[in-house]
């Protein structure tokens, strides 16, 4: 079956005072039908670039350079704005990530969701129905007092709920969720976590999960791509990806998950550098200077996307390592 | 919310205590006997021995004052020397025909400024946005007298369009309409720049917030984003502004009753100061700040009330 | 009306980058040769015109422009691009001293207010606000009525209105500047009040101070006109742009001219100034430009 959304080869671009940042190399990804498909990496590796490339958000200054991305065979980069109208919120939709931010402040609950109804053929009162009966799915106590409340009479994890109600409301093929419970605590974070898992189950919608904390990723998703720096480093199933991952990038992200860690300790480990500048962007590949086991291609060659296992993927030199080459770390 | 009203109120009180007793003092500061300075030199000299008797002028200065206060409070706020009528009924009886000169140049900044900043911001960077953004600048900085004269001399004058005098016959709405234009366009046009300006910043802010950001992810059509979702929210700031525009439409008001000589406070108090009417003068003063202090608080305590937010801090 | 600058604390002493970035805005250098032309036909008015302001010449009033009269005459047959360019020096006399004194007045009392007691900073604010709340026409005429039409009678009314705000954007940047790092420094090692506030706060002060000043012109020159517009400001013959615009007004079926040689100048002064003024604003700091 043709997944519900594909990404293939996409580009990104940024014109900047400082020059082009190129925002997002070749990216590629799919999301099947009733898959969770989360997106790890720290920040800025272009897990949010992505998110408004798929949207079609984009800021004025950044342009789709290359590439292409179908959502269930209809191509939403050949598309006018007005078009693309149609499908948000409709055939997909979206929970962002500040819950305090995301609603707007003087319009009633209830007005904001019944607005985003507004393509479907039904009355005033059918909508509250729908409305209610999907605010009280999510978890919200009494609805109907809540539809004519304003935002800020709820609570940071009440308002996620709302952004949450209004995501399913429309019954998307494709939830894109971007860093939904980054804003909540824990406690919090389990539970909207767990509302997500049960929506999904009931509904049958594809969700795009995007994080930088790996226990959620692991969690609910069922495969997960790896990006760094703009490009998806690897790709594969949940446990795949953590029980056996295969990019040195991955491998340091779980090794420095506080989760794992298991002995007492006063230094959390980091890896060490930053996230390189995108104007400028080396021939080789771009987790070099950061990574514990670049040795001779890595600088000057770029790593080409290899088949680790069935549905297993990772960009990296060592995995096309021939025995002729020298596998001791190299340092530049 | 409540508090914040009584807080305000307070303030404003304040306000018109000290605009009284700053009146009450610069008669005394003027060199010269204080009596014949507020009475004007048309003042008889049974007026000077009535006023004197009144004021108490041999009492300590507190107790003038407080003399003074109290018949202000009491709503008399002295005698037209040339009329013989209390100042406040002179007043009150021309203030309907300023305040209609007023809100029609409000309407005409409402009307074109705010459309005029809204689109502006909607199409940011184009010709015709910078285009108002110089011409709004321009129209700000030109005072609204010279505005005045040159529409009087453009319009009434050499094409003929529109009259150069007076309010209109009473009780033909159409002609009192057709009276209305020039000066209301004279004392608006400054604030249709203004409230353009602000409108498209205002817009611009709003645009890039989050909230507009989930309307557009979720495909809400253009039109509603723009006009149900931002510009409500972008034009909060205009109503203070409204308010407090009030207080300068109130100055180019009087000059443009002045040039198209229409009845109202400003042609009221050019006529008694060219007449040394100087009770006039002052009691006119009086009731417009007293006026102007109102209408701010009014605007604040309006706005206060209309932005859920700004009510949920003040509770 | 003046554009107000809101009263956030900028504590930066970038003013003289600011000033030369102010000048690549193209609306900025516009406004600058504005000024420029202004300043110059004022200083050298005598050199540039050829009548006498105040000369006339009764058989030819109401004369259209020409070669002889460059914008043409008046109703008593005085030269009207000479009273113009005059009339400039007129508004200069008014703005340099009323603005001198207010910038002095705001100073002192904004110095004053931050560093005073609460109690006494409060009860000047109380005073800057009650000022500002007057509309501005109704006590320039009250001033006028009482102490009588006069070029002083002018300056006293700007200096009115102008020293609360330069006082309330000084007490501002004093408050701010007061715990700002190296004024601390300064005092922990006992420099003196006065060489804190003139060798530390002043100069950071500067910028704000340049901005208002080229932003309070335009307010200014339009209410020494405004003021002579309406008889209350400078005496006859002396030629004002307010009283030429007045005369404009007066004779309006007679001549357009008078009205241009009156109007005209106050609108580039205006525009001028205004323009400088928000490009120097804006290139010193975009905030100050946001309506609170």
């Amino acid at each position: 079956m043709a997944p519900v959304l594909s990404v293939s080869n996409l580009a990104v671009e940024f014109s900047t005072p400082y020059g082009q940042l190129r925002a997002l190399r070749n990216v590629s990804l799919e999301v099947d039908r009733g898959e969770i498909v989360g997106i790890v990496g720290e920040s800025g590796c272009g897990k949010s670039t992505l998110l408004n490339a798929i949207l079609g958000l984009l800021p004025a200054n950044g342009r789709i350079a290359q590439g292409r991305i179908v959502l269930s065979g209809t191509d939403l980069l050949g598309l006018p704005d007005w078009a693309l109208d149609g499908i948000r919120g409709d055939r997909m939709s979206v929970v962002f990530q500040d819950p305090m931010t995301t609603l707007n402040p003087v319009l009633s609950i209830g007005r904001q969701m019944s607005d985003i109804l507004y393509r479907l053929p039904l009355t005033a009162e059918d909508k509250q129905v729908r409305i209610s009966q999907m605010l009280k799915r999510v978890g919200i106590p009494d609805p109907l007092q809540r539809i004519g409340q304003y935002p800020h009479e709820l609570s940071g994890g009440m308002r996620q709920r709302v952004a949450i109600a209004m995501s399913m409301l429309v019954e998307p093929e494709l939830l894109i969720a971007d860093e939904p419970t980054t804003a909540l605590d824990a406690t919090l974070e389990i539970q909207i976590i767990g509302l997500l898992k049960d929506l999904q189950r009931n509904t049958g919608c594809s969700i795009l999960f995007i994080s930088h904390h790996l226990g959620l990723i692991a969690e609910l998703c069922d495969s997960v791509a790896v990006m760094y720096a703009g490009e998806v480093v690897e790709h594969g199933s949940v446990r795949d990806i953590f029980h056996g991952p295969a990019h040195p990038y991955t491998q340091r992200l779980l090794e420095c998950d506080p989760a794992r860690i298991d002995e007492p300790t006063s230094r959390l480990p980091t890896i060490p550098g930053d996230v390189p500048n995108l104007t400028v962007i080396p021939p080789g590949c771009i987790f070099t200077d950061r990574c514990p086991r670049a040795f001779a291609p890595c600088p000057g060659n770029r790593p080409v996307t290899t088949l680790v296992a069935n549905g297993h993927t990772a960009a990296c030199h060592l995995l096309t390592a021939t025995p002729a080459h020298d596998t001791a770390a190299f340092r530049p | 919310m409540l508090f914040y009203a009584v807080n305000r109120l307070a303030l404003a009180i304040a306000i018109v205590v000290v605009v009284i007793a700053v009146l009450f003092c610069m008669v005394y500061v003027i060199p010269g006997d204080p009596v014949r300075i507020a009475l004007g030199p048309l003042a008889t000299p049974e007026m000077v021995a009535s006023f004197r008797a009144k004021m108490g002028l041999d009492q300590p200065l507190l107790v003038q004052f407080t003399r003074f206060f109290a018949s202000v409070l009491k709503g008399d706020l002295g005698t037209d020397i040339l009329s013989n009528r209390g100042v406040a009924t002179s007043v009150f009886e021309q203030m309907p025909y300023t305040l209609t000169l007023i809100v029609s140049s409000m309407l005409w900044a409402v009307a074109i400024g705010i459309p005029l900043g809204c689109y502006a911001a909607i199409h940011r960077g184009s010709l015709f946005d910078r285009i108002i953004g110089v011409l709004s600048v321009a129209v700000i900085a030109i005072p609204s007298f010279v505005i005045a004269v040159y529409a009087l001399l453009i319009f009434a004058v050499h094409l003929g369009w529109f009259p150069a005098i007076g309010a209109g016959r009473p009780g033909a709405p159409f002609n009192q309409l057709h009276h209305l234009v020039l000066p209301s366009l004279a004392v608006g046009l400054g604030w249709v720049g203004y409230l353009a300006r602000v409108v498209r910043a205002s817009m611009l802010e709003v645009m890039g917030e989050n909230y507009i950001r989930t309307a557009r992810a979720f495909g809400l059509p253009r039109r509603t984003i723009v006009y149900r979702y931002a510009l409500p929210i972008a034009v909060l700031p205009t109503i203070t502004l409204l308010g407090v525009g009030i207080g300068h439409m109130l100055s180019g008001a009087v000059f443009a009753e002045i040039v198209f000589a229409r009845p109202g406070v400003g042609k009221l108090v050019y006529d008694a100061i060219n007449a040394r009417n100087y009770p006039l003068v002052s009691g006119t003063v009086l009731i417009t700040t007293a006026f102007y202090v109102l209408a701010t608080l009014i605007a604040d305590l309006f706005v206060a009330g209309l932005d859920p937010r700004v009510r949920a801090n003040l509770r | 009306m003046s554009v107000q600058i809101s009263d956030s604390a900028v504590s930066s002493s970038h003013g003289w980058t600011s000033v030369k970035r102010g000048f690549a805005d193209p609306l900025g250098r516009i406004g600058f040769g504005l000024v420029l032309l202004l300043l110059v036909a004022a200083i050298f008015a005598d050199v540039i015109t050829v009548y006498e302001p105040t000369k006339m010449l009764p058989r030819d009033r109401f004369q259209s422009p020409s070669y002889e009269h460059l914008l043409g005459t008046d109703q008593l047959g005085r030269d009207l691009f000479s009273r113009m360019i005059h009339g400039g020096r007129v508004a200069l006399m008014v703005a340099f001293p009323a603005i001198g004194i207010s910038l002095a007045l705001g100073i002192f009392f904004g110095l004053a207010s931050g560093y005073a007691p609460k109690w006494l900073d409060n009860t000047l604010l109380l005073l800057f606000d009650a000022i500002r709340s007057f509309p501005t026409v109704m006590l320039a005429l009250a001033l006028a009525t009482i102490i009588g039409p006069s070029l002083q009678t002018v300056i006293l009314v700007v200096i009115l209105f102008s020293a609360p705000a330069y006082a309330r954007i000084i007490r501002t940047q004093t408050l701010a500047l007061r715990s700002a790092e190296f004024v601390l420094a300064s005092v922990a090692t006992g420099a003196s009040i006065c060489r804190v506030l003139g060798v530390h706060v002043l100069p950071n002060i500067i910028g704000p101070i340049l901005i208002l000043v080229s932003m309070d012109l335009p307010v200014v020159i339009t209410t020494e006109a405004g003021m002579s517009f309406l008889g209350l400001g400078v005496r006859p013959p002396t030629p004002s742009w307010g009283s030429i615009l007045n005369d404009g007004y007066a004779f309006i079926r007679e001549s357009p001219w008078l009205a241009v040689a009156g109007g005209l100048p106050i609108i580039i002064a205006t525009i001028g100034f205004t323009f400088l003024g928000e490009s120097l604003r804006d290139a010193y700091d975009p905030k100050l430009g946001k309506v609170s």
